[in-house]
């Protein structure tokens, strides 16, 4: 029975040391800042992730989601620091329901709503939606996806949205339905700017921001971070000029 | 929050009830000629050919459903056949979730099926052969009726594994309403928005489902495993 034991005792050993050495070097590092972000903002926030650690040494770690489903993981006990929202709702109703630091939000950016296809050459616009030549368009799931809000508001607004209403497939997140019509599953779909901003071929129609809401993109500290000084500058950063250089870069406007 | 639907409730459950069904006797038909040859053959590859029918146990449904997509697209064989009738895509269609169940949940009904045609071995089938029946007329009046409990508890997990697909369902589907809006992405819609009561209904009626349809398959499986001894 010793002799048995006694050859279990060098691995225990060996892995509790592992484990406290980790521990230790865990709390050597800098801080780490948990961000939950909404689809569309995927590629930009993964640049601004990696000025954000060069330039202060805090380690970002995104989770990406719809809007929607992400708050939902909030109001569970998500262990998410920041929210990065594709909305102003629903930062709001994070403040509101007491999720969220009041004071917080902020605008970070606008977003755009582009009708895109995977076929190069097509001239896409109004007319696309109103002729209908379309067996799919995919759009985001309007009721967790601000982005598929705005693109329902748009056909509602051109008034093609009953016509059109039964070749609508829905993503569970803008990026997904981006990768509906990446995959020519959906001819055309309304995706955001943003996804496509730096990639070339395929047509493309950005949507004039007079035929649906404003996509303004808040972002909140969340109760989670209020004493994580890594969220804190996150936040910070999120506002600073090298992370509005990238999002410009992604086609996102600015309030001011 | 606003009312409850119950249509915005039926429509998922008729759905999937409806996908559970034609996948099931899709199944039996397509599963019970790979299980029996899986039972008799003397191929030595044959325990490849059961290991791809098997694979769908440990592959993750993003595997399936990723492939799923691109097969069933426009630049697909999926797509090749939407175009015989004119449509681009098999993607987003109540077919395309059929073949992707079909798929998904044949290793439930072949594993059965096959081990209950292994379990009576080859003797009734020479005593059938001596008594001059053809081997089809074998096959119908002696295999199957003896590879019932196998039969029996193949389409009822096959079912029941159908009525409880989600990834592979949230990939191809597009959450369209009575024609790919099933149960389980229902549910996770109704979470996603905080929608908790139609969620909990859904979600506790498929809690009771899930125990019903178990403790059947294991009270079967008693009977016939009395009967046997």
């Amino acid at each position: 029975m010793r002799a048995r034991l006694s050859w279990l005792k060098l691995p225990m050993a060996a892995l509790a040391s592992v484990m406290i050495a980790a521990t230790m070097s865990t709390a050597a590092r800098a801080a780490e800042v948990k961000v939950a972000v909404a689809a569309n903002f995927t590629e930009a926030v993964k640049e601004i992730g990696a000025l954000f650690e060069k330039a202060t040494g805090h380690k970002p770690v995104f989770s990406f989601g719809p809007t929607g489903g992400l708050y939902n993981q909030v109001t569970q006990a998500a262990p998410f620091e920041v929210f990065v929202s594709a909305d102003q709702a629903t930062p709001a109703k994070a403040i509101a329901e007491g999720h969220a630091v009041a004071g917080t939000a902020f605008t970070y950016a606008t977003g755009k709503l582009v009708l895109f296809s995977k076929t190069d050459g097509l001239n896409l616009g109004e007319q696309t939606l109103k002729d209908g030549k379309f067996t799919k368009i995919a759009i985001a799931n309007p009721k967790t996806a601000p982005y598929g809000t705005a693109a329902v508001e748009v056909m509602q607004k051109l008034g093609v949205y009953d016509a059109l209403k039964g070749k609508i497939v829905e993503g569970n997140n803008i990026a997904q339905t981006y990768q509906f019509v990446d995959t020519a599953n959906a001819e055309v779909g309304f995706i955001a700017f943003a996804q496509i901003a730096l990639k070339p071929g395929g047509s493309r129609w950005v949507v004039p921001a007079n035929l649906h809401k404003t996509i303004a993109q808040d972002a909140v500290l969340l109760k989670t971070g209020a004493n994580n000084d890594a969220a804190k500058a996150f936040i910070a950063f999120l506002k600073g000029p090298e992370a509005r250089k990238v999002i410009e870069k992604y086609g996102y406007g600015f309030v001011d | 929050m606003g009312e409850l639907n119950f249509a915005q409730l039926w429509s998922p459950i008729r759905l999937t009830i409806e996908l559970a069904f034609i996948t099931t006797i899709l199944l039996l038909i397509f599963g019970t000629p790979i299980a029996w040859w899986l039972a008799r053959s003397k191929a030595r590859w044959k325990e490849a050919v059961a290991t791809v029918v098997a694979m769908p146990l440990v592959l993750p449904p993003t595997v399936l459903g990723f492939y799923l997509l691109l097969l069933l697209g426009p630049n697909g064989p999926g797509g090749w056949i939407a175009g015989l009738y004119g449509a681009r895509t098999l993607a987003f269609t109540f077919t395309g979730l059929v073949i992707g169940s079909v798929i998904y949940s044949m290793p439930f009904v072949v594993q059965p099926i096959r081990n209950a045609f292994e379990a009576f071995g080859d003797r009734p089938l020479e005593v059938a052969a001596t008594l001059r029946a053809s081997p089809w007329d074998a096959f119908w009046s002696v295999a199957v009726p003896l590879a019932r409990p196998g039969f029996l508890t193949g389409a009822i997990l096959g079912f029941a594994h159908t009525i409880g697909e989600f990834g592979v369902i949230l990939m191809i589907g597009g959450n369209i309403p009575g024609q790919t809006k099933v149960l389980s992405v229902a549910i996770y819609d109704f979470v996603e928005t905080q929608h908790w009561t139609e969620a909990h209904i859904l979600a506790g009626g498929m809690v009771v489902f899930s125990f019903a349809v178990i403790l059947a398959t294991m009270m079967l499986g008693r009977r016939y495993g009395q009967q046997g001894r």
